[in-house]
């Protein structure tokens, strides 16, 4: 028998796909924002870091 | 501001890189040692320590835990004081982590070489060096977790980020794989049987490469690149891009390594998916470092530092875009169980690993040492030879993965098989033999190597503590535009740790937890029955040396498979196997279904002289299995021990066990006398007989 007949007898099995996959993609869209809006020169300061 | 002057401590470092060097030589040529035992056989000697099934285990963990553990720890204990500005948390700690880290080294290599092993890829080591390496391994989380503290530089550098994700989720994986059930001293069980520890292990195998070989080494790029180029990383805000997807997407990806396997649909498919997506984010990285150099192309000429680093990047983008390739259902049936695996893992850990580690030491020692480095022109040899080592160690393995897969699937126009296993083995040995030949250039570079740093220390003369200054952290910070959450988390590093440890666990957490959750996940057969003792003896035999290491004992639903070994694997054949031994190359047939294959006597004389049986056989002889005896008073413990991991022999059987295994091993023994076989009294060979012979009858019974 095909595997997807036993996950299906989980009550609720389709939370943790869902609440992983929307978990995964906001946390990685709120980074994805910051990164792009985050002040020029307190990026440049932080690159700098190994430098110094 | 006042100033504060502090000193960074360089002795750690010095340890850490020797113990690179020295700990390199020793893994590679385990490695060397196992490539040529594949062509000629002799090199095994006939002795336990020395044959294949031993070597490539001491190979394997020393080079991932000896040669890039400690390049890690020489790369974290140099970057992390500089990039903090503050000397390492404790020097007792860092004194302590060393050498405890080098204790374990050799306990594992002298372990691995009496045959004290879990069966577990990349985990082979046995329970108690399990609980040292946790013990390590914490002390290590102490220090770095201590210097990121007590920091004076407000911003945590991308390179840190990357440190604190490793030290995190090697600890997760480490605990999780390692769950086991000690029978002796040197002898345990894995907690999860069959396919749940299938997936257990390959959840571990996979990110250990992502999170021992991977992570750290792009903490160690994204500082020693900008350091040698001197000049900045090309985009910051590409490197957190790079941090945050990496991280997420490389601890689903685990299922990759199971494609066609008796393993769930689901998770197959959820491992290709995300092995597909992990492209974007490690070109992101490879990207961001090469174009580091754009405009600096004529230093990477005259700098071998940086020789050595490009092509470690370079490297790093051609194997990470080979593994989601890989990944694909299509292309996984091709190369797996083949020589393609091991080209491309080794694409990774001579380029990527090997070459950024050797440009670390080649940065790091002159400075260290205060003293130009001895030869750039050696270090320019070292670098020609390593590379021409790497394509010749991997296009003859790629040529030999395609080659033999093809060869496995050939069938002839009345739909025979085409080929014997051996001829596609037979057929492949000069390519064997050009790969070590790559694999003994690569070494010679390193030797050249340790020679040019020997020279260079002793014309310089080392800075044990380096004076450093820096203004201490002020109570209110400046903030440039808004503040974002982001940049609170980056002040607070143990909110990140724990952050990170969300993110990764919720990766592993979906990918496991429906497997745990309901017993029936794993469809039981109910011909499918518990090992006899005897045949629990042999089955510690098997892995103890090894065997999983060439055999797979998993058919794949495959036209060519089914008709080579008989019908596919399925999942609730193996619920009673602690650990599974499904293996991950076939450098010799599979044997889930040898059983009754061939009568004992074959086995026997086999095992005694493969080649007498298989004319061509590349497969050690197993000698002192025919001296050795099975230590019956431990089969108690043994069975205990399963019934305790939820076997169901019946109650009281521990007790009785030994009269079974005795009967069991008078009727084999009863057999070969009828070919004039004579064997002593508990010999391992009828133990090992026994187990082979039982292996996939569970089901052939059942026809």
């Amino acid at each position: 028998m095909k595997f997807v007949n036993y996950i299906e007898t989980i009550s609720g099995v389709d939370i943790y796909g869902l609440a992983s996959l929307i978990l995964f993609t906001s946390i990685f869209l709120i980074m994805l924002i910051w990164s792009i809006k985050a002040d020029k020169k307190m990026i440049d300061e932080i690159s700098r870091i190994p430098l110094n | 501001m006042q100033v504060e002057k502090f000193e960074y401590d360089n002795k750690t470092v010095k340890w850490f890189a020797f113990a690179v060097v020295f700990w390199g030589v020793i893994g590679m040529l385990a490695g060397l040692w196992a490539a040529i035992c594949l062509y000629y056989p002799a090199m095994n000697l006939g002795i336990p320590a020395t044959t294949f099934g031993r070597m490539r285990p001491v190979h394997t963990n020393a080079v991932i835990f000896a040669f890039v553990g400690n390049g890690i720890f020489m790369g974290v204990y140099y970057s992390l004081q500089r990039l903090c500005k503050t000397r390492m948390f404790n020097d007792t700690l860092s004194k302590l982590h060393f050498w405890g880290w080098q204790a374990i080294i050799l306990a594992g290599a002298l372990t691995l070489w009496m045959g004290k092993t879990s069966g577990k890829e990349y985990a082979e080591l046995e329970w108690p060096l399990d609980i040292a390496i946790a013990v390590v391994w914490i002390i290590f989380g102490i220090n770095l977790f201590g210097t990121i503290l007590k920091r004076r530089e407000k911003h945590i550098y991308v390179a840190i980020w990357f440190y604190i994700a490793t030290w995190v989720t090697v600890a997760m994986l480490h605990i999780v794989n390692s769950i086991e059930l000690p029978v002796t001293l040197w002898k345990s069980y894995s907690w999860y049987a069959g396919v749940q520890d299938a997936l257990v292990q390959w959840w571990y195998g996979h990110n250990a490469v992502a999170f021992f070989l991977t992570t750290p080494y792009l903490g160690l790029m994204y500082y020693f690149l900008p350091k040698a180029a001197n000049r900045p990383i090309y985009s910051y805000r590409l490197s957190i891009i790079h941090f945050w997807a990496l991280i997420f997407i490389y601890i689903w990806a685990g299922p990759h390594h199971l494609l066609y396997t008796a393993l769930p649909d689901w998770a197959q498919s959820l491992g290709v998916v995300f092995s597909v997506m992990l492209i974007a984010p490690s070109w992101g990285g490879m990207l961001n470092g090469l174009f580091t150099l754009r405009g600096a192309w004529d230093k990477v000429r005259e700098e071998p530092v940086l020789k050595f680093l490009v092509v470690a990047i370079t490297c790093y983008g051609m194997a990470t875009f080979e593994g989601p390739m890989l990944s694909l259902k299509n292309v996984n049936a091709i190369s797996h169980f083949t020589d393609w695996t091991i080209a491309h893992v080794h694409i990774g850990a001579l380029g990527w690993n090997g070459f950024l580690t050797f440009g670390v030491l080649y940065w790091l020692i002159p400075r260290m040492w205060n003293t130009p480095l001895y030869s750039k022109k050696l270090a320019g040899t070292h670098f020609w030879i390593g590379t021409l080592g790497i394509v010749l160690y991997a296009v003859p393995l790629y040529w030999a993965g395609f080659t033999q897969s093809m060869m496995w699937k050939s069938f002839t126009e009345e739909g025979q098989l085409k080929f014997q296993f051996l001829e596609t083995v037979t057929h492949i040995i000069p390519m064997y033999v050009t790969r070590s030949i790559g694999g003994g250039l690569y070494i010679i570079g390193v030797f050249i190597m340790a020679y040019n740093l020997r020279k260079t220390i002793a014309k310089g003369s080392f800075v044990a503590n380096e004076p450093a200054e820096a203004a201490p952290l002020p109570e209110t910070s400046t903030t440039h535009g808004r503040q974002y959450w982001h940049r609170w988390i980056e002040r607070r590093p143990m909110q990140m740790l724990v952050f990170s440890l969300i993110a990764v666990a919720i990766g592993g957490l979906i990918e496991l937890i429906p497997t745990f959750l309901v017993k029936s996940n794993i469809p039981t057969i109910s011909s499918v029955k518990p090992y006899t003792p005897l045949e629990l003896h042999g089955r510690d035999i098997y892995v103890r040396e090894g065997c999983y290491l060439c055999h797979s004992q998993m058919v794949r639903p495959f036209r060519d498979e089914v008709a080579r070994y008989g019908e596919y694997s399925k999942a609730g054949e193996f619920v009673y196997d602690h650990p599974f031994q499904w293996g991950s190359k076939r450098t010799g047939p599979d044997l889930a279904r040898v059983g009754g294959k061939y009568p004992d006597s074959w086995h026997y004389n086999h095992l005694l002289d493969p080649s007498s049986m298989s004319p061509g056989s590349i497969m050690p002889s197993y000698g002192w299995l025919f001296d050795h005896e099975i230590d019956t008073v431990h089969t108690y413990k043994m069975i205990k021990a399963m019934q305790t991991l939820g076997v169901p022999y019946p109650d009281g059987y521990a007790q009785q066990a030994n009269k079974d295994l005795l009967t069991q091993e008078q009727s084999i023994k009863a057999g070969l006398k009828l070919e004039k076989i004579g064997t002593g009294q508990n010999k391992e060979i009828i133990a090992l007989i026994a187990y082979l012979q039982r292996l996939g009858k569970d089901i052939k019974n059942n026809k």
